[in-house]
């Protein structure tokens, strides 16, 4: 099936023209209209306009192969974007029901860059409302299933991209991670995930959670896929003051690599109690190949991992509670009438926001609130600067460190009920990257016994994405996890 | 485990495990702008005071001398050229929403009669 295509196979398909973009995107958008009922991965399906695209991209692969001028690889693949990264004219909710209806004005700078490339983009995919959840049962409008087991959460928050590249309804898809929401649901569906050194990919045009760690990140099947995508979408943005002048280094990933002279440490507070055994037999597992293929493995220590779970549970919903003030009822979304200006506020609010943006919400007002600023939010902030030091410490001594990247395979939807820190203990292990701000690769090492993927983490230096992408490359050529598909 | 600190600092934890009363949430959800039902109050009073418990262990850490990191990066020398840029069009920053006029958001009143 042409849906089972690799993104760099189907951009060398469409290069020598034995497909069309128009016939891989309307096989794509077969595949995930007819997936959609069993899996709910998408919020919004952008036929239409997808297929005008594609009808563009054909133009200038033609124009491309007359003039042998060399296309982007990306030009005519289709892609899907997590719907709290804005796209002009398609629906925008952040899986909320305070932006029903809302439909943004502006291209994300990150989307833009793909479509003057030429992707193509199919759909918009489910998240956690506001991106805040680890399996997508926060979203507003249902939740999304994980396509190796139906009755499981696909992860979250970016859960409705991974169940579509899992799926193979999209050769690639853009999620988000601002405490792990591209690298877990990467890891519960069995794909390649990239969460990139905070800076390195615009923030402008992605709705905003918690600012000081939000990122824009690409899932795909393999680490070269992602490559191929994140090279075009990195970059200093004049829209967002945060993104950094970075030397835009193409990635070039070289067949038959060995990791000789690559130092990887192993920090033994990823390996805790609590953690499943397939989980870890998997990940050590994955390790030794490493070591095989040439890379050097070292012990190495985070000192303070276990603080980061709260650490980041006070600075990001700090963070949202600023960032979600936005949301009145006023200039875009429904508006719950009442008589003063202030009535509206508290209706519209009490009334829209589901029941994990508000406990969030509250929580960073609590947090910033008189009396109490110092003791939380101001302690989170010098704990933050004891985290990102122990990262600093480490990669004087390694290369990239290798872990878990969430205790457990995907757990049954419903399972954490109504418990928050039970599902917040979900990301003690993608937590500290967002903290430090240093870039993180999930990429799939194996199957538990029910038939789940397992995911495994690098961390990297800041900048290092290229790194990162060779060594997940190198352990790619030399297994298959990445190509296995589930029974859909 | 992370270490646990002197007796004044455990102390210090101790106040912070006091869960939140009616009244305090009450304030944050004033604070927060949002209208929750007695209810609603009570889940989150009973949710927020748990997380409170959870995160006050951060207080064992002596952080004296740590600067509090506030950014990844620093903006210096990220600010782009004091030159104006050209907006949106008023018609698309108001196409969001039915209530406007003249161009213009419409809300109800703020001030009193």
């Amino acid at each position: 099936m042409i849906t089972d295509l690799t993104l760099l196979e189907a951009a060398s398909a469409l290069r020598e023209g034995e497909i069309s973009s128009r016939e891989l995107t309307r096989a794509c958008l077969d595949r995930l209209i007819a997936l959609e009922p069993e899996l709910h991965a998408f919020l919004h399906i952008a036929e239409e306009s997808a297929l005008r695209q594609a009808d563009s991209a054909d133009q200038k692969l033609i124009e491309a192969r007359r003039s042998g001028q060399s296309a982007p690889p990306v030009l005519g693949i289709p892609l899907a974007v997590k719907d709290v990264l804005a796209v002009e004219g398609l629906p925008c909710t952040c899986g909320s029901r305070i932006l029903e209806g809302f439909v943004p004005p502006f291209t994300a700078t990150a989307v833009k860059r793909l479509q003057e490339a030429g992707m193509i983009i199919v759909g918009k995919t489910n998240t956690d409302e506001f991106a805040m959840g680890s399996s997508t049962e926060n979203s507003a409008y249902g939740v999304t299933h994980n396509p190796w087991d139906k009755s499981r959460v696909p992860g979250g928050s970016s859960g409705g991209s991974a169940t579509a590249v899992a799926a193979r309804d999209v050769p690639a898809a853009l999620g988000t991670d601002t405490g792990g929401s591209v690298r877990q649901p990467a890891s519960f569906c069995g794909v390649t995930g990239l969460k990139p050194t905070y800076g390195r990919v615009s923030r402008y045009g992605l709705i905003a959670y918690g600012s000081s760690l939000d990122c824009c990140g690409v899932l795909a099947r393999s680490a070269a896929d992602a490559a191929a995508v994140f090279s075009v979408m990195q970059g200093r943005d004049l829209l967002d003051a945060t993104s950094q002048d970075v030397p835009a280094a193409a990635v070039a990933l070289e067949n038959g690599g060995n990791l000789r002279g690559v130092r990887i440490g192993v920090p033994k507070e990823y390996f805790i109690k609590g953690i499943q055994p397939a989980v870890e037999g998997k990940v050590r597992a994955a390790i030794g190949v490493l070591q095989s293929l040439g890379a050097e493995i070292r012990e190495v220590s985070l000192p303070h991992t276990g603080y980061a779970l709260p650490v980041y549970y006070l600075i990001a919903p700090a963070e949202a509670s600023a960032n979600l003030a936005r949301y009145d009822g006023i200039r875009f979304g429904p508006r719950v009438e009442g008589g003063h200006l202030w009535d509206v506020f508290y209706k519209t609010r009490g009334a829209k926001f589901g029941d994990e943006v508000t406990r969030r919400i509250m929580l960073g007002t609590y947090a910033l609130s008189a009396g109490y600023y110092e003791a939380y939010y101001g302690q989170a902030q010098k704990v933050r600067t004891l985290i990102r030091r122990d990262f600093e410490q480490v990669f004087t001594q390694v290369d990239a460190v290798a872990c878990p990247v969430a205790p457990t395979t995907a757990f049954p939807i419903g399972a954490h009920g109504d418990d928050p820190l039970a599902m917040y203990l979900e990301d003690v292990f993608t937590l500290p990257a967002n903290l430090a701000g240093v870039p993180g690769l999930s990429f799939p090492v194996g199957f538990d016994a029910g038939g789940l993927p397992v995911g495994m983490q690098l961390m990297g230096k800041p900048f290092g994405e290229e790194k990162l992408f060779r060594m997940a490359h190198a352990y790619q050529q030399a297994t298959d996890w990445h190509t296995r598909a589930p029974n859909l | 485990m992370p270490p646990v600190g002197d007796r004044n600092k455990q102390k210090k934890v101790i106040i912070l495990f006091m869960p939140l009363t009616k009244e305090e949430v009450q304030h944050i959800a004033t604070l927060a702008r949002l209208e929750l039902t007695a209810e609603e109050m009570e889940h989150y009073r009973g949710q927020l005071s748990a997380i409170l418990d959870h995160v006050a262990r951060l207080q064992q850490l002596d952080t004296q001398d740590v600067p509090p990191m506030s950014a990844v990066f620093s903006e210096e020398g990220h600010l782009r050229a004091d030159e104006s840029h050209p907006s949106l069009p008023p018609e698309k920053i108001l196409g969001n929403t039915p209530h406007k006029a003249d161009g213009q958001f419409k809300i109800p009143p703020v001030f009193e009669k």
